[in-house]
């Protein structure tokens, strides 16, 4: 008998306790006591959850749009030329095998070389005699082009076949005509195997172009393949190197073209990776993604300080009511836990409100500019979490403050 | 030595010191036995040290010498939250402002004095209402405390500590705020519970009110002289 009471002692008396339920009971009670003040309290949190949630949709909303296609077009092109030499003296090159090279780096799609050949006033004609009476002979430019050309400016064929890399090695004379070349010419099927002449040289039409995504000036011109141009025309280096890349690769690659191309001379080149939308865009949105999401922040601390402000203010209003409930059983543990949940409860109200808000606004912006709206799913599920962590802290001070009222002086307070 | 064992309170050589500068006697070799249904109440000039015995027999406050036993369990022994699981289950308070929540129905007033003890919510509306009906107050259920008169809102305190049967009701100048017809009608009361078997100890320093008790004892000094 003695031994059990010295020993680990079991309570003579029942200890008191708290049901959840009673405690969410108390605490919704208490905030509810003041209800504009509670609204006003829980402003604070909703400005900064709002804003930090609509900064977050709005850059994954943008984001996705840079997507589009137009855009993807240009982010994935590279061109290529000489630099055109500063005193005229020497004229600089490209290689022939510049197509090839590219395509070993690392995302690159397609490449192709495509060079305006010079035919000495020749015309273009595809009637074997010449009549008077209607135009038979038309001056069309000459475009010679490596059979991968074709895939690095997107060209689609309406009939026929593009020439590939045997046409171009043995020198064929075969050509690719452009949509606008071939209504000009009047060819419009290649299944008779039609011709035509450039200047006297006779070459079998292969192919004629639908449509082009790069390089729109090919559709009124005869394309003829790189060798043939070579061997029938003494061009000397290819004018222009065209690359498609991945998307995300273009910067990549132009930054390496020249050492790729010209190892020997990398001043030699102009890479174009044309002015890509996506990255003026970006830094425009990065600017305003930081002054939004500090913005949102900054609330956040005011909406923090502001729970705690009231959750403080309350505590000590409340002075009576602390010693009345530690009368009637509360420990210190339930003054703090109700207190904790009241400005926990503040924040995360807050959250909620602030991530609907946010969502609305994402919503209505996006139905303004005509953008599909995006959200990371996370995005509005953490956010009531994240408020209700900012109410908890912000309670944890008052709550503690209220923990350190002896029930004795707080029941002398009048209630 | 009184006896620890039948008595509902009994105290021995209990003494209060508050450590002020100077320090203040607040009780000082205080020998008291309180028996189950006894009437009592303890008089004395503002500052005698009433309100200190009431809140250390109330285990809201722990002597500084002396032994304090209720129900026969020596509460010096107890932890902080033993005493305030005593509080919580055997002990009613009444106060002379009556401490009712403002923004609380006079029915959830009540019901709060079942919340720290575990108890599950079944029942609890029905305890209340009897305890409201006790004070004669079941019409006033659904009312705002401050929609009813002082005499009304120190009744409804007096339900809230009859919740749950304690085995003391303590009541510190219950009828300082009220004028002397609603104080004869919350004495009435307390006739009423100690006929039905109540332990009750009242302070006041209003011998017309101490007058209706069933015994006395008198606070001078933090000193103890009982009157009768
Ligand atoms: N917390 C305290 N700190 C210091 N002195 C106190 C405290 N509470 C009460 N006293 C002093 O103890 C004495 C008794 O106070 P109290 O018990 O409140 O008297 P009563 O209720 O009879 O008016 C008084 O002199 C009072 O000033
Ligand atoms: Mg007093």
């Amino acid at each position: 008998m003695k031994l059990l009471r010295s020993g680990r002692r079991t309570s003579k008396v029942p200890l008191s306790g708290i049901t959840p339920v009673d405690l969410a009971d108390e605490a919704s009670a208490g905030l509810f006591a003041r209800p504009g003040r509670m609204v006003l309290t829980v402003s604070g949190t909703v400005i900064g959850i709002a804003a930090l949630v609509a900064t977050l949709g709005l850059a994954r909303t943008t984001g996705n749009r840079i997507l589009g296609r137009f855009d993807e077009l240009a982010a994935t092109e590279i061109i290529i030329t000489t630099k055109a030499a500063g005193d005229g003296s020497t004229q600089e090159w490209l290689p022939w095998d510049a197509p090839a090279r590219m395509e070993r780096l690392n995302g690159v799609v397609a490449a192709g070389d495509l060079t305006y050949v010079d035919t000495n006033g020749a015309l273009i004609s595809t009637s074997p005699i010449s009549d008077p009476s209607h135009q038979t002979e038309f001056d069309l430019p000459v475009q010679a082009a490596s059979p991968d050309l074709f895939r690095a400016v997107r060209a689609k064929l309406s009939t026929g076949r593009f020439f590939d890399r045997g046409n171009s090695l043995r020198a064929d004379r075969v050509a690719v005509l452009g949509s606008g070349a071939a209504l000009r010419l009047g060819i419009t099927t290649v299944n008779q195997m039609p011709a035509l002449r450039i200047g006297d040289d006779l070459f079998l039409i292969v192919g004629i172009l639908d449509s082009v995504g790069r390089f729109p000036d090919l559709m009124g011109a005869i394309i003829i393949p790189e060798g043939t141009a070579r061997a029938d025309y003494q061009i000397a280096s290819p004018e222009t190197v065209v690359v498609e890349t991945q998307i995300g690769a273009a910067s990549l690659v132009a930054k390496q073209a020249p050492l790729a191309l010209r190892p020997d001379n990398i001043a030699a080149l102009k890479v174009a990776s044309p002015p890509e939308p996506k990255r003026v865009r970006d830094a425009v949105a990065n600017d305003l993604n930081a002054l939004f999401l500090l913005l949102g922040g900054v609330s956040l601390v005011v909406g923090a300080i502001g729970i705690a402000n009231v959750t403080l203010v309350s505590v000590i209003e409340r002075t009576s009511e602390i010693g009345l409930r530690r009368a009637i059983g509360a420990t210190r543990f339930h003054i703090a836990l109700q207190f904790l949940l009241e400005s926990t409860a503040m924040g995360l109200l807050g959250g909620i409100i602030g991530a609907s808000l946010g969502s609305v606004v994402v919503v209505g912006v996006s139905a303004l500019r005509g953008w599909t709206p995006v959200l990371d799913p996370l995005t509005p599920l953490l956010a009531p979490v994240g408020g209700a962590v900012i109410g908890l802290l912000s309670g944890t001070y008052p709550a503690w403050r209220a923990t350190r009222m002896e029930p004795v002086a707080a029941l002398r307070t009048q209630g | 030595m009184p006896d620890a064992s039948h008595a509902v309170v009994a105290l021995e050589g209990v003494g209060r010191v508050y450590p002020t500068d100077p320090p203040v006697n607040a009780l000082v070799d205080v020998d008291l036995s309180i028996a189950a249904g006894d009437w009592m109440a303890v008089e004395g000039p503002s500052g005698s040290g009433k309100s200190t015995l009431l809140n250390v027999v109330g285990c809201l406050d722990s002597p500084t010498s002396g032994t304090y036993w209720f129900e026969g369990i020596d509460v010096s022994d107890l932890t902080d939250r033993e005493r305030t699981g005593l509080r919580s289950r055997r002990i009613g308070f009444v106060f002379q402002s009556f401490h009712l929540l403002r923004y609380r129905t006079v029915l959830e007033n009540v019901m709060m004095a079942e919340v720290y003890r575990r108890h599950s919510r079944g029942g609890r509306k029905e305890r209340a209402l009897a305890a409201l009906d006790r004070v004669g107050l079941t019409p006033r259920s659904d009312f705002l405390p401050m929609h009813l008169s002082g005499g009304e809102q120190q009744r409804v305190a007096i339900a809230r500590a009859l919740l749950g049967s304690p085995g003391l009701l303590l009541a510190d100048e219950p009828t300082g705020n009220l004028d002397s017809a609603t104080s004869a009608r919350i004495l009435d009361l307390f006739d009423g519970l100690h006929g039905e078997g109540l332990t009750i100890v009242m302070i006041t320093h209003d011998p017309e009110v101490a007058r209706r008790a069933h015994r006395r004892i008198h606070l001078r000094d933090g000193r103890l002289e009982e009157v009768r």
